[in-house]
This record gives structure tokens, sequence and C-alpha cells, in this order.
């Protein structure tokens, strides 16, 4: 290996484009039938990390779906750019399930939006490829199978596939809900370091995942479901999950999502 | 150990055929020992071979046909809708013809020579390839979906990266069924009307009651449709390593 991972972040691993924001307007979803959100609004401020928690079933991930553009909201929705531009081919989503091709070595699983969009794979593109699977630590591994990795290695190479589309807007649904606790924990700190720069939305079930991520975060319930107010949090991300001030927020947190789940009974 | 488990199952059905033989006292022309059919096996030899060489010939060239028909049109359904609208139900409704009623029309058109065993052979053979294909390619992780259209790929590279790769074990599952019943296809063309082949030295030595050559016959038809399985399944083992269920041996 010629690049070592290291503090000092090469231009390779930055995002394309300066990030925006986004503002969803209106929005609404029909899931089996019943409304699952209507007249929803949500804005992102460009560059910051929000998080979205709420119970089961509530419309997280159906409200990031359709960010992704991977559901038809009800006509009126609108989803736009801060800088006015499209949404399409700037943004990228990584899920629950690590999602990767079986038959493909990881390398070639974290270049698979370039091999999808057709474009040419050149030295540079593997190089990039090869230091986001060293800086996930993972530079031993990159002719390895999905099989013959361990659940949190495969998430790790979901990362660095995520981090390869350098996109501005990155939308992540429960990335780490499958994982043990300490790959989890090293995980996320991974994941601050490296989309630092980019607006994410981000959904999850954890309130201690959200505090440690955050720059701010909605608790999303009720049905039809709606946000509530935004939780803003200072410091840097990722923040010590041992302090004094995050264990209080944690209990408000939890008071608010228990609310939210009284409503929805 | 498997391959001792293997021969000791053949010295158990040898053993057990011979009982048969010696406590029933049946006719040698209903059921010869096992002696006379490897009498028969050693001095037929060079019939055997020649025949077994036709019979062969026909299954690997419908297995060819069978194959490329199949695929082509798994393909062609996944790729375009109209194409899966009017074909699917044709092919599902071509299952319940008996494909064996058609061997004396295929010889009718395609005469004595090979051609009517291949066509038999083909139209056994497609039927599983083309559904267990589609129907993997209909299977795909819809998460995988999810992720090529974030990724922004265009609908025929999903199909050709994603879909088709994805599909392959169901293609390898159904390419083991084509491949299991491919000598049925060919035997049962050579019944209806054959100058060649063992099915056709069957008929040939059942008519002049050779019984020891009939069972001769069909001894080297087994070992030609195991050793045809097994080789498809290590080829196809080797092509989808990935995948669990390529190793059903180790179950």
């Amino acid at each position: 290996m010629s690049v070592v991972p290291g503090a000092s972040a090469p231009s390779i691993a930055r995002i394309s484009a300066p990030p925006f924001g986004l503002k969803v307007h209106a929005a609404g979803l029909d899931f089996g039938g019943a409304p699952l959100f209507e007249a929803l609004d949500l804005a992102l401020a460009a560059g910051s990390w929000t998080c979205l928690l709420g119970p089961s079933g509530v419309g997280k991930t159906s409200l990031l779906r359709l960010i992704a553009g991977l559901v038809a909201p009800w006509p009126g929705t609108t989803v736009e750019c801060g800088d006015g531009g499209p949404l399409r081919g700037r943004i990228a989503y990584m899920a629950q399930q690590d999602l990767l091709l079986p038959w493909l070595p990881a390398l070639d699983n974290v270049l698979l939006g370039a091999r999808l969009r057709r474009e040419r794979i050149d030295g540079a593109a593997r190089e990039r490829a090869r230091w986001l699977l060293a800086r996930v630590g993972l530079g031993e591994k990159l002719a390895a199978l999905p099989a013959a990795l361990s659940g949190g290695q495969r998430q790790r190479v979901a990362l660095a596939r995520t981090l390869f589309e350098a996109r501005p807007l990155v939308l992540m649904d429960e990335p780490f809900s499958a994982l043990d606790a300490i790959t989890r924990h090293q995980l996320q700190a991974l994941a601050a370091e490296l989309l630092n720069g980019a607006t994410v939305l981000h959904v999850t079930h954890d309130p201690w995942e959200a505090l440690r991520l955050a720059d701010r975060l909605y608790v999303m319930a009720g049905a039809p479901a709606r946000l509530g107010a935004a939780v803003v949090l200072d410091g840097e991300p990722p923040r010590d999950v041992g302090a004094p001030a995050l264990a209080r927020r944690h209990a408000e947190l939890l008071a608010l999502l228990a609310n939210g789940k009284r409503e929805a009974a | 150990m498997a391959w001792l488990r293997g021969i000791a199952v053949v010295v158990g059905l040898v053993a057990i055929w011979q009982a048969v033989v010696s406590i029933t006292g049946v006719p040698e022309f209903m059921l010869p020992p096992p002696l006379d059919v490897a009498r028969a096996l050693v001095g037929d030899a060079a019939l055997l071979a020649g025949h077994a060489g036709v019979t062969l010939a026909e299954i690997l060239l419908g297995l060819l046909c069978g194959t490329a028909l199949g695929v082509a049109t798994a393909l062609a359904m996944a790729a375009w809708r109209p194409a899966r609208d009017w074909i699917l139900p044709v092919i599902v409704a071509s299952q319940a013809i008996p494909v064996f009623a058609l061997a004396p029309i295929l010889v009718l058109w395609l005469g004595f020579d090979l051609g009517p065993k291949i066509a038999m052979a083909t139209l056994i053979i497609y039927f599983p390839v083309a559904s267990a294909f589609f129907d993997g390619l209909r299977r795909t992780d819809p998460g995988h979906l999810d992720l090529a259209r974030t990724m922004g790929a265009a609908r025929g590279t999903v199909l050709r990266r994603i879909r088709l790769p994805a599909a392959l074990p169901s293609l390898a599952s159904g390419l083991r069924v084509g491949v299991a019943v491919a000598p049925i296809g060919a035997v049962v063309g050579e019944w209806v009307g054959a100058t060649a082949g063992l099915g056709h030295l069957m008929l040939h030595a059942k008519a002049r009651v050779e019984t020891p050559r009939m069972f001769a016959a069909l001894i080297v038809l087994a070992v030609i449709g195991v050793v045809l399985y097994l080789a498809a399944d290590r080829l196809l083992r080797r092509a989808v390593p990935w995948h669990a269920e390529s190793n059903p041996a180790q179950d």
C-alpha cells in the first residue's frame, strides 16, 4: 500500500461539490393505503448533520426514500436544493443492509457507483477507493468477497462505497443498527470524521447515536406523522457520550420519544 | 468419503439384484444376473460406445440449444416488458403439453437423424432453464435496485451489472435440472424413430430378446447421466462461487 491512512485526509476524500441545504415542503406519502404523513416540512442546513428519530413504522425511512427519489410522493410535495440545482446525481444513499454485491471483491464494491454510471475507472479512481478502504480499516481486504467479511467489515465497505460517491448530500437509513456496540461506536466516529462537510440526513432509532453525531435532530411521531421541534446540539461531533450534558439531553430525548409513542398509540 | 459411499451403494444394489435373481429364479430374458450384463458390457463394448456417442452428442447439442434459447428468452422477458407479457403465458401454457407426445411429430418433420432428438432434448431443457433464470432475474434484492437508482444507473446497466449476476445462482439451478432431464429427451426421441443411439439399441435388443444387452445399454445411459450431472454441478459451483446454495453437497 502506497497510501497510509492518516489524519491528513488528501483531497481524494473530499466531496466533489460544496454542500447545499435541502427544503422538503408539504410532503405527503401513502403507505399501505393510509397517509404516512401529510403537509410535512423539513429543512436541512448546508453542511449540517440532521438525525431523524422516532418509533418504528412512523415513516422515517419513507421520508428518506422520498428525498432519494425512490418513492413517489403526493403531488404538491416539493424537494428543493438550497443552491437551486437538481437533486439527481448529487445524493449518496446508505441503508441498514450493507447491500454489497456478493460477487464483487471489496474494492469493486466501493467502485460500484462508477461502474453503474459506466464511468471510466482509471488509476485515480482505484487509488481513491483503496485509500477509502484503508481509511475504514480494510486496507488488507481489497480483494475479499463480502462472504469472507464480518458484518462490521461489510458495513465498513458500505461506508467506503458511500464516501466514494463523494456526494454533497448523504442519506443514511439506520446504517449502524445491525452492528455490535463496539463496531457501531467505531463506525459512528469514522462516519462523523469522513462525512464532515457534507449535508447528512440520518435516520436512527438510537438516541445515543443521534446525540453523538447530529448538529440537530428531530423526533418524528404520530399518524399521520409530524416532526417535533428541532433539538439543536452544540459541540463538534462525534461527541463524548460520557459527558454529563449529553446524559441530560438523553433523558429529555427519551421523554420526547416516549411521548411520541403515547401519541401514536 | 462420498466416493466410498457411492461405491458401497453400487455394490449393495448389485448384491440385491443378484439375490433377487437367485431367490426368485426369474427367467434370464426377464432379468439377467449381473454377471451376464457385465459380460454384455465387455463383449459389446465397441457397439455400446458407438451408440453412446450418438446419444451423448444428442444430449450435448440439446443442452447447448436449450440453454441458449432459455437464457435468451429469460433475458428478453426481463429486459422488455411486452416480451414478458406475451411470452410468459405461452411458456406456462406450453407446459401443459406433454413434450413426449411431440416426439412422433418431430420425427415426422425432422426425420430419423439427430434432428428430432436434439429438438426433444432442447424442448425438455428449455423450460427449466428459462423459468429458473427469469425467476432469478425477477427476484433481485430490491435494496440493490434502490442503491443502483440512487447511483444514477441506467436500466440496461442495472440488468447487466446487478440483475444478471444476481440471477446466476438461479440459472445454475435451472441448468442442473436441465442436465438431469436432457437424457430423457434424447432417449424418447430415439424410441420414436432412430437408426442409432442407446435408446435405439435397447429397442433393437428387446425385439431380439437380448436382455443383457438392454441392461448394458441402460447402465451406460445411467453412467452418462450421472457423469454429466456431476460435471455440470462442479462447473456451476465454480462459476457461482459466492452462492452458498451452489454447494448442495455440503447440506
